[in-house]
């Protein structure tokens, strides 16, 4: 196996959940020991994923590079990296882990060895989503992931934990059974399954198409985008708080990552096509989300829709194609995952105390936990993107995106951002101010455990908000060479924006291949 | 030196003859050396992976296909063995149970080898004659004579049709040797006669694999046969049918007539047999509709016909015999009385046995096909071989019905995980659950690391298609 520095730093933020999980089955002792030994095995992976913040922006297009023969006869490889894309990805999967087990140290009373087995093959398969170089090794993490995140939901989920796991696992199950056929295809295509590789080669208009509606279901469903959203808020609503904190800040993410990975750098000319649809449903998305959330009375399905919402603004930003709103779109999905994260963590703390979710059993407690509501003030500001937070920034990114590039898109989008302080300021005036209902002398205000949950969240919060442009400059290289090679592409192509498509299925691959595509191939080692 | 090259299938043949003798000499239980010996076969196979040889008159070859479906067939008829010696006081287990299940599996040994039409009958119907007599074998039980009953019907229906079949290729082509018939074309246009005998001869083996419109036998055999017994005719004769259509597959080009009925049967069984299973409560009967299914995701490498297409199959029979095998082990360990476990009966488990129910889990969620398991790995093979081949509405086809198969599948895991029963805790041996433990790791180490494995099944494929 071939590495970086000589230091398999993906492949032993891989490894080592798994080693823990293993480790749990074996040992099988108290539950403390057991959470204790997640905790470290969490805060060991923290720290093994501090070397990546060595990544260099101006550096190879992927750095922390891994390889190693998997089945040569397939062309399938163990090829792994990280860049501009998927670094911040990483780590915020790396930092839910330790918080998870905190945030579900009393919430999780059942079968918990179980629990936190499923905890770690959650992370441990995220990190190879997010890392994965090889498109079947993709595809083999990105299934993985489904059957922990299944059981988080159908074992330690609320009342109806039964309906909504089977819809969680149906919908995404059968939303990703096209992409393999598409990984297929590309093989057959393409020769091979690196996706380096694979993004270097031309392919006809006709087939870009069909790839991209096969994977863009899978992405839209994961995301998930307006008419296939419905899994969403039953999941979100059922799951335990950390299985619903890892669906916000992770399991969404994929999908965007998917469309950032996939379908812009293979399929350029049909996602310039797809675009105006795309961008009509992620503004579609960002409305209806923002509604329906207006009209929730329970707490956690007014977060789960304005999460519906605030990933509108992320495949928005992807498809306007220019570096302000693709950067913006990243951006937008470290801050979903930290704030949406966070907020989905007080409500599992809000439901340990009163056993409700309903806006209405939860009100007055400004009073009597002010610094629960103090926290819980910040999230919900940096969820409606009030300036200082880390959301304004990526909103904003998202919004300029748009203004530049078709007003009417910006203005269209623009609803979504006043929909989110409606909902998030009727929620916190509730919740704060509103009649107390439910209030015992028994609730604590925030333990020392749980400060520890959220502070490193709220801490992000600002830090994200105050001090943007060093993650900004971190990504923004890597969507320069996406976008570049992109226009290229289509460019060598023919492509013109005033083609009618059926001109374009006449496309064909084109022979020469313009060269802003060595860059991306071009990675450490 | 011959004879050192045949070791494989005369130690499975020692084997039967052994238990011929205890069978006569009234001993009670072989369980005691039974599985160490099937697992000496193992390694006999392994030993004689690389023998190659024409011999009787070539019409039994040792090649790198039969030689890879032999080791699959020994290690099938090893782990059905072991899972037997779980049950000690059964008493059904006898010696000559156990030497019917052989007689059947060194049929199926001898049907690996067979290059020539004739021979292959023969080495078939060895392996069936057996499994006539085993299926009803279980106790007192009347659906076990029901489905014996069907099984036979229906094995000498198609049996006949096959026989007619042959009949029409010897007339047409003078011959019965595969590489004789490779020679020739096997279009419609040129040859109508040998292309509809094919068709006829080739039913047989889909009456063994179960591919629809011949799976009517199968729900019903494993349902009214012992869960030992269904876990080998739901497993093992599989093999006999794949190695079989494997190389007659050879014969055929993509986008042949005889290839597109292949194609076409295989997207109707998988089809069929998903949606019939969705409604099952019988576990044994859930997994008879997706063995029917799991028959026509075979066709999809078999329609390709390609080197690739073939050694896909290959490897896929192998993955399936052991996830299914591992279900199988599951159903077996956690009837004590041997009664058909419903899906009901599962709830709890993850209380009752948490390691059967984690078995259980694997081996689910590689019949779905879900990384990173066996199953996985063996679908994309032949997957990638349709498509490579143009079959790419078979490959849509196929990819839609694994979203179809996850919503039972699941409710084996669902039930096992979420549900909750008072029954009282399983009493599972320690070596029953290690060998569970090894058969679902090999599950999972197939899906992870397929390469060797899928070497050795791409040197048969390439043997075939030089």
């Amino acid at each position: 196996m071939t590495t970086q520095n000589g230091f398999p730093v993906v492949t032993a933020l891989i490894v080592l959940p798994l080693l823990a999980a293993v480790a749990l089955l074996v040992l099988r002792r108290n539950e403390r020991t057991i959470r204790l030994v997640t905790l470290g095995a969490g805060i060991l992976e923290c720290l093994l994923a501090l070397p990546l913040l060595a990544y260099q922006p101006n550096g190879p297009a992927f750095q922390f590079v891994e390889h190693a023969p998997w089945l040569p006869a397939l062309g399938m490889s163990y090829h792994m990296g990280v860049d501009g894309l998927s670094l911040y990805m990483i780590l915020l999967t790396a930092l839910m882990l330790p918080l998870c087990v905190l945030g579900s140290w009393t919430y999780i009373s059942k079968r918990v060895t179980e629990f936190h087995f499923c905890l770690l093959l959650m992370t441990s398969a995220c990190i190879g989503v997010f890392a994965a170089l090889d498109f079947v090794l993709f595809y083999v993490f990105w299934e993985a992931m489904l059957v922990p995140m299944y059981l988080l939901i159908a074992v330690w989920g609320g009342p109806r934990r039964r309906y909504a796991s089977i819809k969680f696992f149906l919908y995404t199950l059968a939303g990703s059974t096209l992409l393999l056929a598409a990984i297929v295809a590309f093989r057959q295509v393409g020769g091979t399954f690196s996706i380096p590789e694979l993004m270097q080669q031309p392919y006809s208009f006709r087939f870009q198409m069909w790839a991209f509606l096969a994977m863009a279901l899978a992405f839209a469903i994961k995301v998930p985008m307006f008419p296939f959203h419905t899994w969403l808020p039953a999941a979100h609503v059922e799951a335990p708080a950390a299985g619903s904190v890892l669906l916000a800040a992770i399991l969404l993410k994929m999908g965007t990552y998917g469309f950032l990975r996939f379908c812009l750098p293979l399929t350029p000319a049909a996602s310039v096509t797809a675009a105006p649809v795309m961008i009509a449903i992620s503004i579609a998305s960002i409305l209806y989300g923002g509604c329906i959330a207006l009209g929730q009375t329970d707490i956690k399905k007014l977060i789960a829709y304005s999460s519906v919402g605030h990933m509108g603004f992320v495949t928005l930003g992807i498809f306007l194609f220019s570096v302000k709103g693709v950067s913006g779109a990243i951006l937008q999905m470290l801050n979903h995952g930290i704030t949406t994260g966070g907020l989905f963590m007080m409500i599992g703390l809000l439901y340990e105390r009163s056993h409700s979710r309903e806006i209405a059993d939860n009100q007055g407690l400004g009073k009597f936990m002010p610094a629960y509501m103090f926290l819980f003030g910040v999230f919900s500001f940096s969820s409606l993107a009030f300036p200082g937070t880390n959301s304004f920034v990526g909103e904003v990114l998202v919004l300029i995106g748009a203004f530049a590039g078709n007003p009417w898109v910006g203005f269209a989008a623009v609803p979504g951002a006043m929909l989110a302080a409606a909902y998030m300021l009727r929620l916190l005036q509730r919740v704060t101010w509103g009649e107390p209902t439910s209030f015992k002398k028994g609730w604590y205000d925030l333990g020392a455990r749980e400060w520890a949950t959220l502070v490193p969240l709220a801490l992000l919060v600002f830090y994200i908000g105050l001090a943007p442009s060093l993650a900004i400059k971190t990504i923004e290289p890597s969507i320069e060479r996406v976008l570049a090679a992109m226009q290229a592409k289509n460019e060598a192509m023919g492509l013109t924006s005033d083609m009618p498509l059926a001109a374009r299925m006449e496309l064909g691959a084109p022979l020469k291949v313009a060269e802003a595509q060595d860059a991306v191939s071009k990675e450490l080692p | 030196m011959t004879i050192f090259m045949l070791l494989p299938e005369l130690w499975l043949f020692a084997l039967v003859c052994a238990l011929f003798v205890a069978s006569v000499r009234g001993v009670k239980s072989v369980a005691g050396w039974l599985p160490a010996a099937a697992a000496m076969g193992v390694l006999v196979a392994l030993a004689g992976l690389s023998a190659r040889a024409e011999l009787l008159y070539a019409t039994y070859k040792l090649d790198a296909l039969s030689q890879f479906f032999k080791l699959v067939i020994a290690l099938g008829f090893a782990i059905v063995a072991g899972i037997g010696a779980g049950k000690k006081d059964d008493a059904d287990m006898t010696p000559d149970y156990y030497m019917l299940l052989g007689l059947s599996a060194w049929g199926l040994m001898l049907l690996a080898s067979c290059v020539e039409l004739v021979t292959l009958y023969l080495a078939l119907e060895l392996s069936s004659y057996s499994l006539y007599a085993l299926i009803p074998l279980r106790g007192q039980d009347r659906r076990a004579a029901e489905a014996g009953i069907k099984y036979i019907l229906f094995g000498a229906a198609v049996t006949a049709l096959a026989l007619f079949g042959l009949s029409y290729i010897m007339a047409a082509k003078h011959t019965t040797y595969i590489a004789a018939l490779a020679a020739s074309s096997w279009s419609f246009a040129d040859a109508p006669l040998a292309v509809l005998g094919l068709t006829l001869f080739l039913a047989g083996f889909f009456y063994k694999l179960a591919l629809f419109p011949f799976h009517f036998w199968c729900p019903d055999v494993y349902q009214g046969a012992k869960n030992e017994t269904a876990a080998y005719v739901a497993t093992i004769p599989k093999l006999g049918a794949v190695v079989v259509l494997v190389r007659l597959a050879a014969l055929f080009a993509p986008h042949m007539e005889v290839t597109n009925i292949l194609a076409v049967l295989g997207a109707v069984s998988m089809t069929a047999g998903n949606l019939a299973a969705l409604v099952q409560r019988d576990v044994k009967r859930l997994l008879g509709f997706s063995s029917v299914a799991h028959a026509g995701y075979v066709m999809l490498g078999l329609a390709a016909g390609s080197a690739a297409g073939l050694s896909a199959a290959a490897f896929y029979s192998l993955a399936y015999i052991l996830m299914n095998l591992a279900a199988f082990y599951v159903v077996c360990t956690m009837s004590v009385g041997g009664e058909n476990p419903s899906l009901d009966d599962l709830d709890g488990l993850y209380k009752r046995a948490p390691s059967l129910a984690m078995i259980l889990a694997v081996a689910a969620f590689a019949l779905v096909g879900l990384p990173p398991t066996a199953g996985f790995t063996g679908k994309l093979f032949l997957l990638s071989a349709a498509w490579d081949q143009g079959y790419h509405w078979l490959v849509i086809v196929a990819v839609l019905n694994t979203a179809i198969s996850i919503y039972y599948y699941l409710s084996l895991v669902r039930h096992a995980y979420t549900g909750e029963s008072d029954a009282p805790a399983l009493a599972v041996s320690r070596g029953s659950l290690v060998f569970g433990g090894v058969l679902a790791a090999l599950v999972l180490l197939l899906g992870i690391l397929p390469a060797p494995l899928y070497d050795l099944a791409a040197m048969a494929g390439t043997q075939l298609h030089p």
